[in-house]
This record gives C-alpha cells, structure tokens and sequence, in this order.
C-alpha cells in the first residue's frame, strides 16, 4: 500500500549480482533464491518488453542501463511508473557522483552505491527525492571522510 | 566529480576486487576468495591489535565477497566495534556491514544498539543520521522528528524510521501527542520532509484511520499547490519538467485510505486538481524524456486509482476510462500495460463498465498482436472482468482463439475463465457445452478436475442439454486422437445418456460402446474405471450389448488387472450383470440424480488462485442475472444418503476411497438385510401372528398391504403398493433380504413396474418354502422416488414358523400320551406372564386357531384351560407340537405350555404365541 520497495537488485547482464539491498527481513536462504530465480526471469526477457511483471504475489519494476539490470520490487498496490523513475533517480544520483557511471565503478566503490541508495531511500521508501540534496549530503559524508583520514 | 579520488581509497580493497576480476576461472576465484578470508580470519585472530583503517578495509572485504554469493560467518564483531570509532567513515562502513549481513534475530543486535544509542545521543546530525539508517527501535524518534530545532535531513530520516518501526513492531513506538503534530508536517517548507512524511502519516492512516482525519485537508491543500504550480516553482523537486512527483503520488495515495471528503468546498477542491491531472493529460509533453512522460503518468494514474476508489463521480470515471483508453494504443508498451492494468478495476464500477465495454476490439486486438506475454496476461484479465451477458459468446471465442497460442504458464487460467464465463452467461447450454468440449480439444492438458466435473453437474441437472450432450460427446470422440479428459466426460455422459441419442443407427449402442472401447487401453487408470462404470451403465440402458460387455468384463486384462481398483470394478460389474435382475440393476445403476446447487467450484478455484482481491466485484453484482448458477447454499438432499447416490458419487469421484463404496454395491446382494440407515418397520408385525391378511405398513406415501395363504411347507404371500398421493411414484423397486438361516426360504419375487401413478396400487408375488425352522423374518426393502427425492423403506415381513402348522386333531388320550413322551426338559418351554387384552375365551380360541394348531376340546381336564396340536412342515423335517395355555382370570396371567420334539421350535413358538394375549 506504499511506494515502498521490498528490496533492490543490481546484476549484471551475465547474471551477477552487484548490489542487493532487503528492505524486509528474510533468511539468507531465502535472499538466495529469490535473486536466482528473478534474475533468470529477467535475464530472459527481450528488450521491448515491459518494464513490469507479476511475479509472486510482488510486482517487479526494472530497466536495463548499458550491461546493468536495476530491479525493484514492489507491492501489488504500489504505482509501478513512479517507481521506475526511483530507479532512473538513482541512477542519475550514481552518474552524478561518479561521472558517467559504469559497472565497473559500482564494482570498486561498491560502499558508496550503497551510501547513495541509502540516503536516497530508507527503509524502502524514498527519504530525499531532491538530486541536489542526496548529493549535497553524500559531499558532506565524503568530506567528513576527508577531514577525518587528514 | 571524479569519484575514485575521493575519501579515503582503500588500495587494499581495490587490489583485492581487481584481483578477482582478473580470475580466469569460477575455481581461481574461488581460491583467491579462500585465500584472502583465511588472511582475514588470521588478521582478526591475531595477537595485534588492528587500528581502525584495517578493520573498516577487511570488513569491507567480506562485504565484498558476501556480494559475490558467498557466505559470511565472521567479522560481525569487528563491524560492531566500527560503529564505536569515532572516524565517520569506520562508523559507515560499520553500520554498512551490519544493515546488509545483520538479520534482526542476531545476538549481536545487542551490542548494534548500545551503538546506535550512543550515536543517537550525540550532538553530531551526521552520526544520528547513520544511526537512523540502520536502525530497528528508539521511542526517542518521535521527538527528534517534531522538534523544532531538528534538522530537515534528520526529520526526514526519523520519519521514515517511525515507519518502519510502526510496521514491524507497532507496540515499540505508542501513538501520542507527537501524532497531532506529525500531520502538520504536510505544510513543511521543505518538500523532502514532506515526503517522507506523506509515508509516514499514510501508514498510520492505514491503522488508525480516524486519527489521522484532519490530513485529509492538508493533504488536498499540498496537492492543489502541486498541481496548479509551474514547473519551475519547485526547484530541485520538479523532475523532468513535472512538480513533484513522488510526493503527488504519496499524497493520492495518503487520500485513499479515506472515503470522498465530506466537506464539499474540499471534495470540489479535490475534484478540481485530478481534473487538472487528467487535463495535463492532454497537453503536449513537455519533454520528449520517457522520463518526463513517466513520472506525469505515474501521477496519473495514482490519481485513477484514487477516482476509482472514491467510485462515486461518473464524469470523472468515464474521464479516466477514455484515457486510459487512449493508452491502450500507445506504442509504450509499459503504458499500454498499465492501461490494461487499471481498467479492470474500471470495469467493476457500474459507472464505468459500459464505458470499458467500449474498448473491446482494442482489447481483443491486443491479446492477438501483443509479442510481451504479460501484456496478453493483462489483456485477458479486462476481458474477463468486461464480460457481461452481451458481450459474452465474443469473449469467450476470442479468449478460446487465443488458447490455441498461448503461453503455457498462463493457459490453465484461461482455461478457469472461459469455463467460469461459459456458464456464468450461458442461454443456451448447447453452447456452453461446445465450449467446454473445444477448452478441451484445444487446452486438454490444462483442464482441471474441477471443469470437467461442472460440465457433467450441469449436464445431469438440465435435462434439456442431455441429448445434445451425448451426441457432440460422441461426435467429438470421433476425432482420432483425442484429449483423455474428453474420454472422460464422453464416458460419463454417454453412459448417463448414451440412449438419448441410441435411435440412431448411427450411434446405436454398439457403436457407442465400441467407440468408447476403442480409448480404453490408451487412457489411465482412473479413465479406465471411469469407463468400466460406464460399460455397466450400458448394461443396463441397452440390454442387447450386455454379451459384449460381459466378455470385455470377462477378459484377463480386466478380472485380472494389476490395478486393484480395475480388478475389482470388472469382477464386481461383471457379477453385477450377471446375478441381479433388470429391476435391481435399474435400481443401483440408475440415471445420476441431480447436484445440490452450490457455488462453481471452477469459481472456487480462480478464487484460490487470483486471491478474492483480484476478481471483479462485478461478479457478485451479477450472479443473480443467472438464476442457474449460483443458488447460495440450498438444503442438502445429500443427507439423504440413498445408495444410489452414494454408489454413483462413487462412480464419479475417482479418487475417494474405493472400499467404502464398492462394499455399498455389494450391500444390494449380500445376505444380511441392508442398509443400516433405513429402520425395518416391524410396528404391525405381531399382528399377523394369527392372521394371515392385512396392512403391514403405512405413512403418508405409501400403504403395504399384505395376503398370505399357506400350505404345508409352501406358501405365497400377495404383497399390494398403494400410492396414496396424487404424484407418480418413479423408480420404484423392491427387493427381499433374509439372514442365512433363511437363505431358501424365499423361492422368488415377481417383478414390479418401475412407475406407480397416483392412487394406484401394484402387486407382487411373493413365493416362500420353510426349509428348516427358522427364527428371524425376512426383510421387504422398497424403494421410489417421490417429487426429487428418494424414499426408503424396509418392513420386517410375517413369515413365520407357526404360518407352516398343519393342525391334527387327536384324542385326550394320545394327546397326554404323546404329551408325556415329549418330557424331556428342553423340549418343554414355558412362559408365565401378564394378560394384554380381556381374557375372553372366544377370542383366546380364535387366536390360537389362527396360530394354526387344532383346539382340542375336552382334552384337558379342566375346562377353562386351552390345548392345541399341530405339526410343522419344512422341506426337511416334519415337528409335531402340543401346546397348552392355562388361564387365571383372577390374576389376570396365564401360563403356556410348549412341547416339541426341537427345542429351538419350542422356544419360537412360544415366544410368538405368548405375546398375542
């Protein structure tokens, strides 16, 4: 009943998991199988295809930029448009931070995908939909992070 | 921002995952993983203590490498003493750790939350913000987010903690004064906070509707604001030219947790701005972006739902209808999908249903030109929910089209639907019948129990389809191969109805025998004995197939099948056929009697599939329209469990237990008398002691009357059926039981038209031999049926011993000579008892007349007393009797006095005897 997510998967287009973020509690088993099996469902999927599917009682949202797959998942009553732009926002957030993203930089700087997401949504829900204010914090963090090494 | 440069680069780390990128192989990989864990694990143990650096740069290893699928058991304390560093980046990488490995039923969530609690207490926003991140608890949240002085950030986080923490462990966060002041976040100035809000206030909405009213005007305000704002208005908040948009969406969705507002200067604010969505609709985009047109859709069709959900402005509806109809042709596929998506809801407001019927052959169109299954799944979904009587014969052709092609994963739903709208909208049961014969000629495979069963529940309970039945049954088993599920409902139909169409000699009943035969070998077990049971169904409607069928029964791959269930249906049929009359075999194998009404189980079974959510509410708005279907619950004729209702569920329900209902079969021709549910009627039956004529039996349907005569060991009773109402009796049959000392005793019955009019009365014969002395009396079992449902009735018959007596007159002297010779104790048997009735001589001396002995008078010397003698004749021996009854008329008893050559025919005598005074 929210626009909330229930966890969020990036892999790449040979299957392999970069980022996995659960926003509900589930035993690693079962983190497990629900990844494999999603990303062989959407690995099989052809490119003009929609954006959503029914999948469990879930619906998937996801995108394909370059060689990496964003999936969210959201709740049957959940608006599957709005929460596909949560995933080009984030995205955007990433090309920003990183300037011209690609999967390598996820790869390496893994931690801060991780921070980006995390000031971006909490909990599955989108705390700050501003670009310019997940940023700002984000470049706070990293000064913060500056100040501290010196 | 070149990124890379910034913070504090790891160069551990980065040497570490390039390593692994530059491993050829699954095996090196894992060997470098294995190598650099063991260096972990040895770092960690190790007698040095690690500075901060090289704790946050190994735990941020295992971090890694849990992202690569492997599984991490250790570095969990390490990552919880990062969170006491006080370097901000030890503490992230620490609450890193513990967000993404950390389950909430670890034991170390502990030591996580002194942590956080340290973090929360301090008076950097920084670490509280990190704190919040991760967190699970904290009633002090309530407070940072209304405080004045907090931080937008940390208000922003706080609320989104409170959210999850309502939802996952309400009890921890108690509603209280801070709620009043959560609802005024709303007119926040800075939109972040209002977002996280609107989630934060809709979840509360959702528990507790009542106190969150007041955010029902707020939130309308917030919205119009939105709404009527230029693009630029709203900075940073506006996404690709459209203001706002996540938190319109919070806002539409926050709105339907409620009913329409009630105050109608807010209800036509309200009104105003989703007309103003839809309006923007229309407008040319602003932004080629797929993203511009996105997030404006999005917004769109939140504000649909929240139309839908108020169901209650038909302008707006049919708005709503038009343009998601417009969507349905637009070439984003994503849209399109949604489309489909959002008017099955459409459909089930009787607003908007005739303006969703519009769309049909678009709808139509793209279940046959959509290439994205779950777009055709969509597609078939709004079909189903726009079906109505009118457009019904269209839909499920279509829908039949398609199943030809369909995705496998979405065919046995299909399946469902069509067989739910075929019945659901059927006029014409012919037709409904051809669709469910086509699901199973084009989809068999995905044709479930349950469908299958329906179209025979519903044939057996029309009988204006039966005929057409049969014939498309058989003309459809024509096909060379066809489906097992159409051998199956061709083998229950045609041996329900096979002689509905048996006048042709096309189809004459060799012909539908051999047909069906032809299948048998080629199907399953249970197939198999559903045939069986139809074979000696035909047994029975067309006596001149009964060779045929016997010899198949006969064969070695029947009467010795593995199968046990086949094995045991093929003896039993086969002896069936072969032992019991037409009259009895009429009776066990007649026409099923109709199903109690109740709801589809197709229906059940979507139901069970789809969650009730998902079906359109529409479903029960129409239900009534067919009076066919959906009776709710009538009275169960089911409790009147009869035999052939039990045996012929039997036949249908493969799968129960095969025992309980092979041993009803057998029950008919078993010895003991049967049925255990029906009480033997025995109320008249001391009464025809001493007389041979009369009403044995009674109630309101039926009267039995009885004529007997007797001669030596020989006798033959007239059995008469009254129908005492003014309706034909039907089925009606009868049948004798006797226990195995009476075996014999019955030679034979002659038979009994199945049909008794009204007020009439049919006879029976009935022809008796006493072959031994025998106690117990046989058994009339009748059955009929009357207005739909089936009468038992079973009467206890007077045939007894005394009925065989040849009276002999003998003289007082042989009389107390041969009185004497039978002395021996147990060939006397008396009984001293009571008087029921006035001790009046003449009657006594009818009575034991009629018992059948001679009265000898002046045998005995004293004259009030009564004495008899007579002999019983069975087949095998011949048993002289005397007998004497003593009165006392001033105690008002008597005293009876047996002697026999056989004690068990002293006993029965006397025992009858001594209750007809």
């Amino acid at each position: 009943m929210f626009i909330s997510s229930q966890f969020m998967l990036l892999f790449s287009r040979q299957g392999k998991l970069r980022l996995q973020k659960w926003y509900v509690p589930l035993s690693d088993k079962e983190r497990k199988k629900i990844s494999r099996d999603l990303v062989q469902t959407i690995l099989a999927r052809k490119p003009k295809m929609c954006s959503f599917l029914e999948w469990r009682d879930l619906k998937i949202v996801y995108k394909r930029y370059a060689s990496l797959y964003f999936c969210c998942a959201v709740e049957d009553q959940d608006n599957e448009l709005i929460t596909l732009e949560i995933i080009h926002r984030y995205v955007e957030l990433l090309d920003k931070y990183f300037g011209s993203v690609c999967e390598l930089d996820i790869i390496f700087n893994f931690e801060k995908a991780y921070f980006i997401l995390d000031e971006f949504l909490l909990g599955g829900e989108a705390q700050e939909t501003s670009k310019k204010n997940v940023l700002k914090a984000i470049e706070q963090a990293d000064l913060l992070q500056e100040v501290c090494s010196d | 921002m070149p990124a890379v440069s910034k913070g504090d680069g790891m160069r551990g780390l980065a040497v570490f995952i390039s390593d692994i990128r530059n491993c050829k192989s699954k095996e090196a990989e894992v060997k470098r993983i294995n190598k650099e864990l063991a260096n972990i694990r040895s770092k960690f143990k190790g007698d040095k203590a690690l500075d901060g650096y090289s704790k946050k740069k190994y735990v941020c290893k295992l971090l890694f490498i849990f992202l690569l699928g492997h599984d991490i058991d250790f570095g969990h304390m390490e990552a919880v003493n990062l969170l006491s560093s006080n370097k901000y980046t030890e503490k992230q990488i620490g609450y890193l750790f513990i967000s993404v490995l950390v389950n909430s039923n670890s034991d170390l969530i502990r030591l996580i939350n002194n942590g956080i609690k340290n973090d929360l207490a301090s008076r950097n926003p920084t670490f509280m913000n990190l704190a919040l991140h991760c967190i699970a608890f904290a009633s002090e949240i309530p407070r940072i987010l209304v405080a004045g002085d907090t931080m937008d950030s940390v208000k922003q986080s706080a609320a989104l903690c409170l959210l999850r923490l309502n939802r996952t462990s309400p009890d921890l966060v108690p509603m209280g004064e801070w709620t009043a002041r959560v609802v005024h976040l709303l007119n926040d100035q800075h939109l972040g906070v209002v977002t996280a809000a609107t989630s934060l206030i809709t979840t509360l909405a959702q528990k507790s509707p009542d106190d969150f009213k007041t955010s029902i005007s707020l939130a309308v305000a917030r919205l119009s604001r939105i709404v009527t704002s230029a693009s630029i208005d709203l900075q940073d908040y506006t996404y690709y030219f459209v203001a706002a948009p996540w938190l319109s969406v919070k806002l539409l969705r926050l709105l339907q947790c409620y009913p329409p507002p009630e105050d109608a200067a807010l209800r036509s604010r309200l009104t105003e701005c989703l007309e103003t969505i839809l309006n923007k609709a229309q407008e040319p985009p602003k932004s080629k972006k797929v993203q511009h047109s996105n997030a404006k859709n999005a917004v769109l069709f939140e504000a649909i739902s929240l139309i839908i959900h108020h169901d209650s402005e038909p302008t707006l509806l049919v708005r709503a209808c038009n343009q998601l109809g417009q969507f349905l042709q637009h070439r984003e596929t994503n849209l399109r999908y949604l489309a489909l998506e959002s008017m099955c809801t459409l459909a089930s407001s009787e607003f908007s249903h005739e303006a969703v019927k519009t769309h049909i052959e678009t709808v139509i169109n793209a279940l046959k030109t959509e290439r994205d299954v779950s777009v055709r799944q969509r597609a078939v979904d709004l079909l189903y929910a726009m079906c109505d009587r009118s457009n019904a014969k269209q839909i499920v052709a279509e829908m039949l089209s398609y199943l030809e092609t369909a995705d496998y994963s979405i065919r046995e739903e299909i399946v469902l639907k069509v067989a739910i709208l075929a019945e659901k909208y059927a006029v014409d049961y012919t037709w409904y019948v051809d669709t469910i014969l086509n699901l199973i000629r084009i989809a068999g495979d995905y044709v479930s129990e349950e469908v299958w069963y329906r179209v025979i529940q519903i044939v057996i309970n029309r009988d204006d389809v039966q005929g057409y039945a049969a014939k498309t049954v058989f003309e459809a088993l024509q096909a060379p191969a066809c489906h097992e599920n159409l051998v199956k409902v061709g083998g229950y139909i045609l041996g329900e109805f096979g002689n509905l169409i048996a006048g042709d000699s096309r189809s004459s009943p060799l012909v539908q025998f051999n047909l069906l035969h032809s299948k048998f070998h080629l199907c399953s077990v249970p197939t198999r004995a559903l045939l069986l049971s139809a074979y000696i169904k035909f047994i029975n409607l067309f006596p001149e197939v009964k060779a045929t069928i016997q010899e198949v029964l006969r064969s070695d791959s029947q009467l010795r099948n593995a199968d046990v269930e086949l094995q045991q249906r093929a003896v039993e049929y086969l002896r069936l056929s072969c032992i019991a009359s037409t009259d009895i075999l009429a009776t066990v194998l007649e026409e099923m009697p109709p199903f109690p009404e109740r709801e589809s189980s197709i229906l059940a079974k979507l139901k069970r599939k789809k969650g009730p959510g998902n079906l359109p509410d529409i479903d029960d708005a129409r239900r009534n329209v067919n009076g066919n279907t959906e009776h709710s619950e009538k009275t169960e004729t089911t409790n009147k469990v009869t035999l052939v209702r039990t045996a012929s569920a039997y036949l249908l329900n493969l799968n129960s237990t095969p025992t309980a209902g092979a041993s009803l079969l057998v029950d008919v021709f078993s010895d003991s008398s049967t049925l255990a549910s029906v009480e033997v009627s025995d109320e008249n039956f001391p009464r025809f002691v001493c007389k041979n004529n009369g009403v044995i039996f009674e109630n309101q349907l039926l009267q039995i009357g009885l004529k007997s005569e007797y001669r030596q060991n020989l006798g033959r009773m007239y059995v008469f059926y009254g129908n005492k109402t003014s309706t034909q009796f039907l089925s009606f049959s009868s049948s004798v039981t006797c226990n195995d000392t009476l075996k014999n005793h019955i030679l034979s019955t002659s038979s009994v038209d199945p049909i008794i009019e009204g007020g009439a009365q049919v006879q029976q014969i009935l022809n008796i031999e006493c072959v031994s002395d025998f106690t117990d009396a046989p058994v009339l079992n009748v059955q009929f049926r009357y207005g739909g449902t089936l009468q038992n009735i079973a009467v206890k018959l007077p045939v007894m011993l005394n009925k065989f007596f040849q009276p002999t007159e003998m003289t007082s002297q042989d009389f107390f000579q041969r009185w004497k010779q039978l002395g021996a104790p147990q060939q006397e048997v008396q009984k001293i008892f009571k008087a029921k009735h006035p001790m009046d001589t003449e009657v006594t001396k009818a009575k034991i007349l009629g018992f059948g002995v001679a009265l000898l008078d002046r045998v005995d010397p004293n004259p009030e007393n009564f004495v008899g003698a007579g002999v019983i004749h069975s087949k095998n021996t011949q048993v002289g009797c005397l007998l004497r009854l003593e009165p006392n008329t001033q105690a008002q008893m008597y005293r009876l006095t047996l002697r026999t050559s056989r004690d068990s025919v002293s006993q029965r005598l006397c025992d009858l005897l001594s209750e007809q005074f």
